[in-house]
């Protein structure tokens, strides 16, 4: 690797001193499991990494009546093992657990994996699932974003020069929420996406109508997509196959792939359609209480 | 050129101060700074795990991890395995098993398999599966390295 310095403040305001000094060629380091790849390769040359890991709200999760925080740079391990995540957001483990292997979730982070802005990154999908709002700090102070918002090109974002995630917010998942995140991948384990779909649904009382939904497609597009018209066909109807296949229809329709090593666009675009239906499912069935955490890790290939 | 810093960690137990440069990936500095060359690099990417060290209690990729994010932390590599001279019964179980061929993978499987072990000392073949996914061997066909962890599992249950 090409020599650079390493800062790692404790605090928000010096790592934005830190990366401001550093200008153009600083970078904000969490896991590394894409910034130390990259500039291991070469595609990458820096001047400045800034290690964000010393600085406890990066780091902090919360997990309350309020929703959720989680810092940017917590990593896919200490989410998988954090209890309350577990109960209160089970479908975030659905991607926190299959992102690379055991010792890539020893490091990555879901900040990381937002920022690297990949249109296959296995999280984002959930995250616009879970209506995740971001939390930005940079020389002109702190910003939110939507998290649908956040992608604008492959490997790029809205992030400022200068400015880095600090935390995800998610709301209080409402009564009757369930969520899912599926992929589609040729082996069992440590593969890209070649589609993955991310949905949540709020069901009525009487769990027989879904009352809201939420869509998002990855892999199909030059950014992760939400597909609002998915979720608003969702809106009102009976809990059955025939309203999941309109949306996952609308999903299809949202997709735009491009062929490459993966998959080819009449591929991409036909399991755009197939996993949106299977995630709705699933998102139901945990709405309804019928299906654990586990249980998906066996649809994800798991088990 | 950067100025080299010296960090200050707990490796297998012992407090140690090395020197390295910014640049360097604490796999880099095992093996050129402090000579211990148990761990091995395959593809210094993160994607085979021949280079896997258990940092502050989690599986990590050494070559994904800057050396000096280490200042403070604790680390166990391969050569902190076995026990006071005594092979490690995993160490001990994978020559039984005949798990290994080449050996490039060997350290990085047995640090995997500790920390597998360390956190569910009873897995099932799906979990150790699941576990070693981010582990590569080109000799072994995984089934012997499967068997030998299992065998340790089920001997201290």
């Amino acid at each position: 690797m090409q020599a650079f310095d390493f800062v790692a403040p404790t605090s928000v305001d010096e790592a934005i001193s830190a990366l401001a000094a550093g200008g153009a060629t600083a970078r904000p380091l969490s896991g590394g499991t894409d910034l130390i790849a990259q500039l291991q390769e070469g595609r990458l040359a820096l001047d400045t990494v800034v290690d964000l890991k010393r600085i406890p709200e990066l780091m902090a999760i919360s997990v309350s009546g309020d929703g959720m925080t989680l810092g940017a740079s917590a990593s896919c391990h200490s989410i998988n093992n954090y209890q309350a995540i577990r109960d209160a957001y089970p479908a975030l483990i659905d991607s926190t657990h299959l992102i690379g292997g055991t010792q890539i979730q020893g490091r990555a982070s879901l900040g990381g994996n937002l920022c690297n802005s990949s249109p296959a990154a296995d999280s984002i999908p959930n995250l616009i699932a879970h209506s995740v709002t971001c939390h930005i700090a940079g020389p002109n102070g702190r910003r939110s974003v939507a998290v649908e918002d956040f992608c604008t090109a492959p490997g790029r974002n809205v992030l400022e020069n200068g400015e880095f995630l600090v935390a995800l917010e998610f709301p209080t998942p409402p009564a009757n929420f369930g969520a899912a995140y599926l992929r589609f991948i040729p082996r069992n384990e440590m593969d890209i996406a070649v589609v993955g779909a991310g949905a949540s649904v709020v069901l009525s009382d009487d769990k027989s109508t879904i009352q809201s939904g939420r869509v998002s497609i990855g892999a199909v597009a030059p950014t992760p997509l939400f597909v609002q018209e998915a979720g608003d066909a969702l809106a009102g109807q009976p809990v059955s196959e025939e309203t999941l296949a309109k949306a996952a229809d609308l999903a299809k329709a949202a997709a735009r792939p491009i062929s490459d090593m993966r998959g080819t666009i009449a591929q991409r675009t036909h399991l755009s359609g197939v996993l949106t239906q299977r995630a709705l499912r699933i998102a139901i069935d945990r709405a309804r209480g019928t299906q654990t955490v586990d249980e998906l890790g066996r649809l994800n290939g798991h088990g | 050129m950067a100025k080299k810093i010296a960090v200050e960690t707990t490796i297998n137990g012992e407090e140690t101060v090395f020197l390295c440069e910014p640049r360097q990936t604490l796999l880099e500095a095992l093996r050129d700074n402090l000579g211990m060359i148990g761990s091995k690099e395959g593809c210094g990417n993160g994607n085979c795990g021949a280079c896997n060290v258990i940092l502050d209690g989690v599986l990590v990729n050494s070559c994904l991890v800057l050396a000096p994010e280490i200042e403070g932390r604790s680390i166990v590599t391969i050569e902190g395995i076995a026990e006071g001279g005594a092979l490690h019964p995993l160490q001990q179980k994978f020559l039984e098993h005949a798990s290994l061929q080449c050996g490039i993978c060997t350290p990085g499987f047995i640090v995997s398999a500790k920390a597998l072990l360390d956190d569910n000392s009873a897995p099932s073949e799906h979990d150790v599966r699941l576990w070693l996914a981010g582990n590569l061997c080109r000799c072994t066909g995984y089934d012997k390295i499967v068997r030998a962890v299992l065998d340790v599992a089920e001997n201290d249950a």
